[in-house]
């Protein structure tokens, strides 16, 4: 540090700095995007290994047979649904009372903040039904869950089926350690959220449901079921839940276990794994499901009712029945045994699963990143940030202040600074306020205002959120012509610089926060942001700075993330789709923070955004 | 319903001047008796009790002090063989004959429900207890699952729950019997058969409810000669139906409630679901003391309402030293469900406290409630010393009323733990970085740097100062 405490060399050291900002910004730049990309390579990324013991050795041989009665069950369960137009309640609890399980019934209600169109429904109420399976001479601390998310439409049935003939193989078995719960839970996510947050007797996202009357303990792990078939021709496996919380790698490992053992053809994110991972093709194939995973991580929304899980500490993951044109199909038999054996062995654990990695990606199923080779990446993309620039920019103001003095000032060291040199703070006060207040608006008004902007205009309320939300974010733009009147500046020049030192130090720090909870969205956002973060100064060509900070916008990475999205799922959207979907995914976005509780809606509009903003108040300084 | 007890070791000594009888009982007995009840959901339960009573020439004198009044609870015990083998070796048969050959290890851990206990306890000989017997009563408890056991069949003999039958009595023994439930559940008809037809049957009122028993006593020589041995047969003429099963007036469930590993809080449903009558319960909380309980926020609300308990004795934990202590007199509303919640902290333990399997989770015992239930029909009084052994474990002398104990579920909390599985990489690291990095920071931080000028003029300029600073003249 010897370097640091000589002014002189500090002062060569800090004209090295400023002199090399730019090629440095531009190299720590391209090695995160490098690095994020040679995650998919061999080195980088490991095979996955079950790092649970009491998973690992303990082999079990699966018998269950049902696969007729599993059939006959769907089949009753779709006729009682279509006969009564909802979860046939009285149905389920008298099949799983049969099967020998304990039956409780939850009844819920929820008023949406406005109509989800999606799914078609406001004023959502239903029931919520589940059976235990008391494990022998066990006292009920633990237990494991099995759910099938039943929604409106007739699908999942074959998952209903599946899930009770289950039970009734479950209940003749004598060497269950832990109970075993059975939940069919109706409306889909709702009814597995109204259903966990009874059993936890919490109420976190304004659910009014009936209290629970029978409860098995702490729930150690679950698994939700999807299947619409009778037969599959492979299994999709979901992890990637609420805010972006992923369950522990050994339960996707299990599952792949059984995946192997019974020979099922098995897919993460829809891709098959590649088989060769020494040439090009397997790496890039790799790229593919990372990115997908990283764009479905970063949405932050449940992928699957297993995601609320999360939230509990209850390691969980979706199995999806996928049903298309290959030749070779599997019946209800063989996912049947994969969950028999799952089950087994989650069975088996002494402990929580905690054994392995909790922050991962994955490239491929069998493949993984853990989080300290990954996390560099979204470091280089933050030292652009929050070394290089606010160094810079401190550096330049420093260098102001000096510049200043040396002409008026006496020579030597003794001569205090005039307090008028200090950076102006009380200048950034207004911009700031303004660009918070237009956060704030942004998260109350489009559901507090709904009704309103149905009054005078032609839209729904779920349109009229939406609009609003676009008007509000748009109205933002307008505002630098408002704040440089209220500014009142001595300097032009050191005005904005400090405005954009104390910008983009508040970016670095909300994209560090978010890239260590979910790396996902902190790098989506890094990536797009940085760039014109970094670039934009009131000088230069400042309608091609408007124009790219205007792409790199929050909203337009959204719009640009569902564009890839499709691309890599290889059903590529058009111009007018895509605006719908965007559109689709606002309210959903809204929805869902109010619903389930996800983050990423505040997250934009109350910390995002305004910090964009201020870039945009940046750029138009005058 | 299905919940295992854990190896409950209710010891209750030292009982005062009013103890449970006061007549003269026999010395060096042995009773034993064997109680099957068929319940309606199919599965059968089977109850053994085992009274062995000797003389003492411990002489009691005054009445119980309460400060030598210990309770003590275990709460994560898998009951096994290891717990049957000595708890066997106890009675004066041992698995030989009598009741107890039916005592198979491998029968009786293959069911649903598996209840152990020992109580010993002094009983007065005469009625000012100057001398006293001792009574050890052992009970075994098991449930038979017709779905696991039974394998969907609901028809039930004792070969098919012990794989065993009876041959004789244990030869020390003064009574040796097996009582068969046959309660009509019904009104109209009988819905169960019991085979061979019993020559006596027993009636009283058990736990509020009248019942009927089959008596088949091994010491009546026509009931084993007949056949050489006895295997009593239950079969269902109408199979019960698949039906929620009757609910007890007094119920309890407990559960932790809430996320994250700072808070929680510990909620106990006390159901009463008598139609019209209210009672009061006693409940008994041990809470380890690394939950640190907030006594402030306990509240017990009924129908809406607050509770407020009629008593309450509260015993503030000592860290690594004693648990919490929570005793509360609680009345429940008639048809009601109480809610009683207090709520917690986890607390940090030292790297060195945590169990070895710290990520499983730390127990917390279950909530103990005592109540005097009232019962449907009322009781005739009885002499105890006469009743079968089933009924006499907690006699009451008030007809109206029985006596019931119920144990809640142990809880599974966990608490925050850090990541035992590289502390040393950790610490390392941890040390390195704090050493290196902070402290230069910080010393860049703190310090102020000034360009020293170089001296130049040596003495005389030195000098020059000197003069100057005495005169007050500001230095060259």
């Amino acid at each position: 540090m010897g370097l640091l405490s000589d002014p002189v060399r500090r002062r060569a050291l800090a004209r090295l700095v400023l002199r090399l900002n730019a090629p440095l910004c531009v190299l720590s730049y391209v090695a995160g995007i490098a690095w994020f990309l040679a995650l998919v390579f061999p080195p980088l990324t490991q095979r996955t290994y079950m790092s649970e013991n009491a998973m690992g050795s303990t082999m079990v041989e699966e018998q269950f047979a049902g696969g007729d009665r599993a059939r006959a069950f769907a089949r009753d369960f779709a006729a009682h649904r279509k006969k009564s137009g909802a979860l046939p309640v009285a149905w389920l609890e008298r099949t799983m009372r049969s099967v020998g399980l304990e039956v409780y019934t939850q009844s819920f209600s929820r008023k949406l903040p406005f109509p989800d169109e999606t799914h078609e429904r406001y004023m959502v109420s239903g029931t919520n039904v589940y059976g235990i399976l008391r494990a022998p001479r066990a006292a009920s601390t633990e237990s494991l869950v099995l759910t099938v998310p039943c929604g409106s439409d007739s699908t999942n049935s074959q998952a209903v089926g599946l899930l009770l003939a289950l039970a009734a193989h479950f209940r003749g078995q004598i060497y269950w350690a832990k109970d075993i719960i059975f939940l069919v839970t109706e409306h889909d996510l709702l009814g597995t959220e109204a259903w966990l947050e009874a059993y936890h007797d919490v109420n976190v996202t304004g659910m009014q449901s009936s209290p629970l009357q029978g409860r098995a303990g702490a729930i150690q792990a679950a698994v939700a079921l999807e299947l619409s078939s009778d037969v599959v021709t492979s299994l999709d496996v979901a992890v990637e839940g609420l805010n972006g919380q992923l369950p522990n790698l050994d339960l996707l490992n299990l599952f792949q276990t059984f995946c192997q053992k019974g020979g099922l053809l098995c897919t993460l994110q829809g891709k098959l794994q590649p088989q060769d991972w020494t040439s090009l093709d397997g790496p890039l194939q790799g790229l593919q499901t990372l990115l997908l995973m990283v764009l479905r991580q970063a949405s932050g929304r449940p992928h699957g009712s297993h995601g609320l899980f999360l939230r509990y500490r209850v390691e969980a993951l979706t199995l999806r029945g996928i049903n298309s044109f290959r030749q070779y199909k599997y019946d209800l038999v063989a996912v049947g045994k994969a969950l028999e054996g799952m089950f087994r062995k989650l069975n088996h654990l002494l402990e929580r699963l905690h054994q392995s990695f909790f922050l991962y990606l994955l490239p491929a199923l069998s493949r993984f990143v853990s989080i300290g080779l990954y996390m560099p990446a979204a470091g280089f993309l933050l030292l652009v940030l929050g070394l290089k620039y606010a160094l810079e920019l401190w550096m330049q103001l420093h260098e102001a202040e000096v510049g200043l003095e040396e002409p008026g000032g006496a020579p030597g060291p003794s001569v205090p600074l005039p307090p008028s040199q200090g950076v102006g703070l009380a200048s950034l006060v207004a911009p700031l306020l303004i660009s918070q207040a237009m956060g704030l608006a942004l998260y109350v008004l489009p559901v507090l205002g709904q009704h309103v902007a149905t009054q005078h205009f032609p839209v729904a309320e779920a349109e009229a959120v939406v609009l609003t939300l676009l008007a509000i974010y748009a109205a933002g733009l307008a505002l630098p012509h408002n704040t440089h009147r209220v500014v009142s500046t001595q300097a032009p020049d050191r005005g904005w610089m400090a405005l954009k030192l104390v910008a983009l130090i508040y970016l670095a720090l909300q994209l560090g926060c978010i890239a260590l909870t979910n790396f996902s969205l902190g790098f989506l956002l890094a990536t797009t942001m940085v760039p014109a973060a970094a670039l934009a100064k009131p000088h230069g060509p400042r309608t091609l700075y408007a124009a790219l900070l205007v792409l790199t916008s929050p909203a337009a990475t959204l719009l640009g993330s569902l564009f890839l999205w499709r691309e890599l799922q290889e059903a590529p959207l058009s111009l007018a789709e895509g605006w719908q979907l965007f559109l689709a995914a606002l309210a959903q976005g809204v929805l869902e923070h109010h619903t389930y509780g996800a983050l990423l809606f505040p997250l934009l509009s109350l910390g995002l955004y305004p910090c964009w903003l201020l870039f945009w108040n940046v750029l138009f300084w005058k | 319903m299905a919940a295992a007890m854990p190896l409950a070791l209710l010891v209750l000594l030292l009982l005062g001047r009013k103890g449970w009888c006061l007549a003269e009982p026999p010395r060096d007995s042995l009773r034993e008796e064997l109680v099957i009840t068929p319940l309606p959901s199919g599965d059968v339960a089977a109850t053994f009790q085992f009274r062995t009573r000797w003389d003492s020439e411990l002489q009691r004198e005054g009445d119980t002090d309460h400060y030598f009044l210990r309770y003590a609870v275990l709460p994560r015990e898998v009951v096994c063989t290891e717990n049957l083998t000595p708890w066997k070796k106890l009675l004066p048969c041992s698995s030989k004959a009598g009741l107890s050959v039916l005592l198979k290890a491998d029968r009786l851990f293959h069911t649903s429900y598996h209840s152990q206990a020992v109580h010993i306890r002094p009983v007065c000989r005469n009625a000012r207890c100057t001398s006293i017997s001792w009574e050890l009563r052992q009970t075994l408890s098991v449930v038979f699952d017709a779905f696991i056991t039974g394998q969907g069949k609901k028809d039930w003999s004792l070969f098919r729950m012990f794989s065993r039958t009876l041959t004789e009595p244990c030869p020390l023994a003064s009574e040796s019997r097996v009582y068969v439930d046959i309660t009509n559940y019904n009104q109209d008809n009988e819905t169960l058969e019991v085979n061979p037809p019993p020559t006596t049957t027993y009636q009283d009122v058990i736990l509020g409810t009248r019942k009927i028993y089959a008596i088949y006593d091994l010491f009546d020589t026509a009931m084993i000669n007949n056949s050489r041995n006895l295997n009593i047969q239950l079969k269902w003429k109408r199979p019960p139906e698949n039906e929620a099963p009757p609910v007890p007036f007094l119920h309890a469930q407990r559960y932790v409630s809430g996320y994250g590993l700072q808070k929680g809080e510990l909620s106990t449903l006390l159901y009463n679901t008598h139609p019209y009558r209210a009672f009061p319960v006693l409940l008994l909380d041990t809470v380890p003391w690394y939950l640190r309980l907030y006594v402030h926020t306990l509240t017990i609300t009924s129908k809406g309402k607050e509770n407020k308990p009629s008593y309450i004795h509260y015993q503030p934990a000592q860290d690594r030293l004693q648990p919490h202590l929570l005793e509360m007199l609680i009345q429940l509303p008639a048809n009601s469900v109480t809610k009683v919640s207090i709520q917690f902290e986890r607390a940090l333990l030292k790297w060195t406290e945590y169990t070895p399997d710290p990520n499983h989770g730390f127990y917390v015992s279950p909530s103990v409630l005592s109540a005097l239930v009232p019962s449907v029909v009322a009781a005739k009084p009885v002499d105890w010393e006469e009743s079968p052994l089933f009924n006499s474990l907690f006699p009451v002398s008030d007809g109206s009323n029985y006596f019931v104990r119920l144990y809640t579920e142990p809880l599974l909390v966990n608490l925050p733990t850090p990541d035992f599985s590289m502390p040393y990489n950790v610490i390392c690291l941890t040390c390195t970085v704090v050493a290196v990095c902070y402290g230069s920071f910080y010393n860049l931080l703190t310090r102020t740097f000034h360009i020293e000028e170089p001296r130049t003029g040596g003495l005389a300029k030195r000098l020059a100062n000197l003069i100057r600073r005495a005169r007050g003249v500001p230095p060259l």
